[in-house]
């Protein structure tokens, strides 16, 4: 019994870090996909809701729910502009000049966040009743995992119909699999590039609240976990939703469970793990070979 | 005969002819690095930091800036070749400076090798990824493995003996330092000069330009690559060793995110693909970082923020692009 308990918690606890790790990626997953924009501050969205969030509970004393959405309304605000004044200039432009481009975006998020708010660590308190634990039944559990597994589940419900069952949907997918058929089609792919950009840095401030909890929230978060959610981009295969909610799954399960039983080592396996599975499938576990 | 003497007084075969021929200007920053020497005694430690960045940076020039391979990791090779002196300093294996950078050489060339022998496969997001995962697992390595690396605190005060036996290394007063980074960066330099204006150099351009077409002339793409690289990682291994040397000292920061972003930056804000754009970003980005981001850390990360911004933006050629710009439009005004 109690090892069966012991491997709930794992999973549990590795879901609801998943689910968090899903959330912030799934957008640099689409728009790396459709436009192969190598997009290095997509953390610093997440990290820009997550402060919107926790300032709107702070400072305005609305609830958390509520809180969330201005996050993700205003991040993707945010994002509109700076993808129609900027991003859109380099869409066909050098990898490398996308890398610099991004990693000083990243610069300059931290900088402005750093002197708006301040350099520390900002606190996130969640409402009561998704403190202290739950009876699950066979186990009590912390609530808050549990609300992250099930909002993670709700969003990949939402996003897959939106995916599989919508015009716009099949527009992306369209646009992902051959651009320039697409556009041959008739398809506008800049707006729907800014519409889906948009929509996925608001989905990485959702990100950034929600797990504000466990992965704290400071100017250093975009850099922090880069590497995070790359991993979980290449892993699960460009453009693919459905990918990216499986690698994220693993990655924060494998990450849950590696931390617990080797505290030290657990990182070294993560990065073996990819430069494997990358090396065994170049194109991540899901996507499409080409 | 004729033919021949046709061919070469064409202007575009002149300059392929004159192409590797040494410009006037060429000597000038080697002459003011030794004039630094003489009038800024004080600051040599930093001038010794600034060589080394320049010899770091000239090695991830010959893999991205000539081959083309974008790489986020490259600071993977730098710490193997610091952490190579180190551990043998450490362990009282091996202390000899001069052999040491060629041991440190050779260890970061093996990694460059294996790990390029897997990554140069790929390209885009993978390599980018697999370059940074390269990174994160030595980092992570050099980490754990706290009984020969020293863990987090690294390798503090490394016993370095006298060059040839004769100059002593002193971290408060580093003019051996000093003067045996300039010496070492300058053989490097003409191994890198000579190295891209050769035949195999050109190649190298030509796989950056239009792979598919190198591949179609017959050009052995991916083992010019992995050459590429791996000597690119013998040099960044030279500079890791020689960090070390000069320091006396090893840490993580030697293998971070950091590093390896730092030495991109500057290579861009020189100007890559050009040798002296190392120099020139070098000495820019090390002189703004030592006097702004002590005093105004915050401002100085937002600068160089939007100074990326503008270089991807505007400038894609950095500081001696925006000089080659400048001269071009000014020698066009000129005769009219």
């Amino acid at each position: 019994m109690s090892s069966i308990i012991e491997f709930a918690n794992l999973l549990l606890g590795g879901l609801a870090a998943g689910m968090v790790l899903f959330i912030v990626s799934v957008g640099l997953s689409v728009t790396m996909g459709l436009m192969g924009f190598v997009n290095l501050a997509h953390g610093g969205f997440a990290m820009i809701g997550g402060y919107i969030i926790v300032l709107t509970m702070t400072q305005l004393g609305l609830p958390f729910v509520v809180a969330l959405i201005v996050g993700f309304v205003v991040t993707a605000a945010i994002s509109i502009v700076l993808e129609r004044l900027l991003y859109s200039r380099l869409y066909r432009a050098p990898e490398l000049d996308q890398v610099l481009f991004t990693i000083g975006l990243v610069f300059v998020m931290i900088a402005t966040v750093t002197l708006l708010v301040g350099p520390e660590s900002l606190p996130l308190t969640l409402p009561s009743w998704m403190q202290g634990q739950v009876n699950l039944g066979f186990m009590r559990y912390r609530t808050y995992s549990i609300v992250l597994i099930v909002a993670g589940v709700i969003i990949m419900l939402g996003l897959w119909l939106g995916f599989e069952r919508t015009r716009m949907g099949a527009q992306i997918r369209a646009a992902v699999d051959n651009r320039r058929m697409a556009e041959s089609l008739g398809i506008n792919i800049n707006r729907l590039f800014t519409l889906v950009f948009a929509f996925g840095s608001g989905m990485a401030a959702l990100g950034g609240g929600l797990g504000a909890e466990f992965l704290g929230l400071d100017p250093q978060y975009p850099l922090k976990y880069l590497v995070y959610f790359l991993i979980a981009v290449a892993v699960g295969g460009l453009g693919r939703i459905t990918g990216v909610f499986y690698a994220s799954l693993i990655i924060g399960v494998l990450d849950f469970a590696l931390k617990l039983y080797i505290p030290k080592g657990g990182t070294l396996f993560i990065y073996a793990l990819t430069i494997l599975l990358l090396l065994w499938r170049p194109q991540g576990l899901f996507g499409k070979s080409t | 005969m004729s033919a021949t003497s046709d061919f070469s007084s064409h202007p575009a075969a002149r300059a392929l002819i004159n192409r590797h021929r040494l410009r006037w200007w060429e000597p000038l920053p080697w002459l003011l690095a030794l004039a630094f020497y003489f009038i800024f005694p004080r600051y040599l430690g930093f001038g010794t930091e600034v060589l080394i960045t320049v010899l770091f940076a000239i090695s991830l020039d010959l893999a991205l800036g000539y081959a083309g391979i974008v790489t986020l990791g490259h600071a993977a090779f730098f710490g193997a070749g610091a952490y190579t002196v180190g551990m043998l300093a450490d362990n009282g294996i091996w202390t000899e400076p001069v052999t040491g950078l060629l041991i440190s050489a050779a260890v970061a060339a093996a990694i460059g090798f294996l790990s390029g022998l897997v990554l140069l496969r790929t390209t885009g997001l993978t390599l980018l990824m697999l370059t940074l995962c390269t990174m994160g697992l030595l980092e992570e390595a050099a980490n754990l493995g706290h009984d020969w690396t020293g863990g987090f605190d690294g390798l503090p005060s490394l016993n370095v003996p006298p060059l040839f036996g004769l100059f002593e290394f002193n971290p408060l007063f580093p003019k051996t330092q000093y003067l045996y980074v300039l010496g070492v960066l300058l053989v490097c330099f003409v191994f890198v000069r000579t190295l891209v204006y050769s035949p195999f150099g050109q190649s190298l351009t030509g796989i950056r330009e239009n792979t598919l077409r190198m591949h179609a002339v017959g050009a052995p793409v991916r083992w010019r690559l992995i050459l590429c690289y791996t000597l690119s990682a013998a040099l960044a291994g030279v500079a890791g060793g020689i960090w070390a040397q000069a320091n006396a000292y090893v840490n993580l920061t030697t293998l971070g995110l950091d590093r390896a972003a730092t030495v991109l930056i500057i290579l861009v804000l020189g100007g890559y693909g050009r040798l002296y754009g190392s120099w020139v970003g070098a000495v820019a980005y090390m002189a703004l970082a030592h006097f702004l981001s002590q005093i105004y850390p915050t401002a100085w990360q937002l600068g160089l923020g939007l100074l990326l911004v503008a270089i991807a933006l505007f400038a894609r050629g950095g500081i001696l692009g925006i000089g080659d710009a400048l001269l071009a439009r000014f020698a066009r005004k000129k005769p009219s």
